[in-house]
């Protein structure tokens, strides 16, 4: 369960900008949509879930863990897949990279590579292991990107609009990915049609959170909105 | 794109060798190369690359994918030598620098990046003691090798938008947006190293 409450933030610099003004929401659900136009704030709310951007006023928690107080904590439990997976593939080649975040975690390698490997396989990209990370398409980098979270074993994942940089094929196959995951599910997102099936959809405007209802409820209001 | 340095997988004596052994063959050839001043001790080293690369059994191409960039430097120390120091000078410096790199580059390709982080990490663990982490710095050295590509990338990237707006006579066109862009993209890997659990 993640707990948004009165959460304002405002940038310093270039001048004070806010970015998110008042939200207060209590997100349950397992597929949870995230839209708006760009620069309404929803990346930052995005970022607010794991505690990478600790805001200015108000709290968040997931679980019980206050994203200001136990950022580790939060983000042992709390993935995050970014728009751009070139930012997020940390290792030169695809194995090492889906190795990384099982670094410190008191496995043995061979429990390492049978996570690595169970991961890779379940994104197809068994094939590429040991293949440099730079060489893969770039639906491949954002399923390894995928992978590499994911194995970790989050119990949430946040995805920063993971499908912008795809053609239609690549964006489907991350969908179906995403779809079948087991994990609680906040998914920032342009491609509307990713959001069928979600249980509940956030609108953001202009800095705050409009609309909050089932998705085809909310896409209407956001279609309305860009008009 | 590159292919310069990466991993190549294998089942050759080279590739089973540890990664600490390498690394320590590859800074006792460092040091030693100093003690190098005949063409035919640079002979010597090139056969004993040589050799490494074929029982490492890494195509040619690859050889020469890692000798390729050095090109341009080897010519100009090679000149300077040639008229300050004479040619035999020249052999040798030259070779020296090749032969090392062709050495680095085989190490590189017969070793995960990852098995070589543990190998540093392992030799800077004493650092503990003076509160330095080794496993950040291994980090450091992954990271380093990782961005080599991507910042490749950008470069080939802002060549091709140069290309199309009719600017390639402009540096300052191609290095501002090449410098502003890595500098976002180090933004961006900070915020995911956050992410992905790197300050645990």
């Amino acid at each position: 369960m993640i707990d948004v409450v009165g959460v304002s933030h405002v940038y310093d610099a270039p001048g004070r900008r806010t970015v998110l003004q008042d939200v207060t929401v209590r997100m349950t659900e397992r597929r949870i949509g995230i839209i708006g136009a760009n620069g309404s704030g929803k990346s930052t709310f995005a970022r607010l879930l794991n505690g990478l951007v600790v805001p200015t006023y108000g709290t968040v928690s997931v679980n019980g863990l206050d994203t200001r107080a136990d950022g580790r904590a939060v983000r042992k439990q709390v993935g995050f897949c970014f728009t751009n997976p070139d930012a997020q593939i940390v290792m030169p080649t695809v194995r090492e990279d889906v190795a990384f975040g099982l670094r410190r975690r008191g496995l043995t390698k061979e429990e390492v590579a049978v996570r690595v490997d169970s991961a890779l396989a379940r994104f197809d990209l068994a094939d590429h292991a040991d293949h440099p990370a730079h060489l893969l398409s770039g639906g491949q980098k954002q399923l390894l990107a995928l992978a590499s979270v994911l194995v970790t074993e989050p119990s949430i994942l946040v995805l920063d609009e993971p499908t912008t940089l795809l053609d239609l094929r690549n964006a489907q196959r991350v969908g179906d990915h995403v779809a079948a995951l087991e994990q609680q599910v906040l998914l920032v997102t342009h491609h509307l049609d990713l959001l069928d099936g979600f249980d509940r959809v956030l609108v953001f405007d202009e800095a705050r959170l409009v609309h909050d209802a089932p998705p085809d409820e909310a896409v209407e209001h956001y279609r309305k909105l860009m008009r | 794109m590159s292919t310069l340095g990466l991993y190549r997988p294998g089942a050759s004596p080279v590739h089973r060798l540890p990664a600490g052994v390498k690394l320590a063959g590859l800074v006792a050839a460092g040091a030693g190369s100093v003690l190098v001043d005949r063409p035919w001790q640079v002979a010597a080293a090139f056969v004993i690359v040589a050799l490494g690369y074929l029982a490492a059994r890494v195509p040619l191409r690859l050889l020469l994918a890692q000798a390729r960039p050095l090109l341009w430097v080897l010519l100009i120390v090679g000149a300077f030598h040639l008229l300050v120091n004479g040619w035999q000078r020249a052999v040798v410096v030259t070779g020296v620098i090749l032969a090392l790199v062709l050495l680095a580059g085989l190490v590189t390709l017969t070793s995960r990046t990852s098995e070589l982080v543990d190998a540093l990490v392992t030799v800077l663990a004493p650092l503990r003691r003076l509160g330095i982490d080794p496993q950040r710095i291994g980090l450091l050295l992954a990271l380093a090798i990782r961005s080599v590509f991507v910042v490749l990338q950008i470069a080939e990237e802002v060549r091709d938008a140069q290309r199309a707006r009719g600017l390639t006579a402009s540096p300052r066109a191609y290095a501002v947006p090449l410098i502003i862009r890595s500098l976002r993209h180090a933004d961006e890997l900070g915020e995911a190293l956050v992410a992905r659990g790197a300050d645990d």
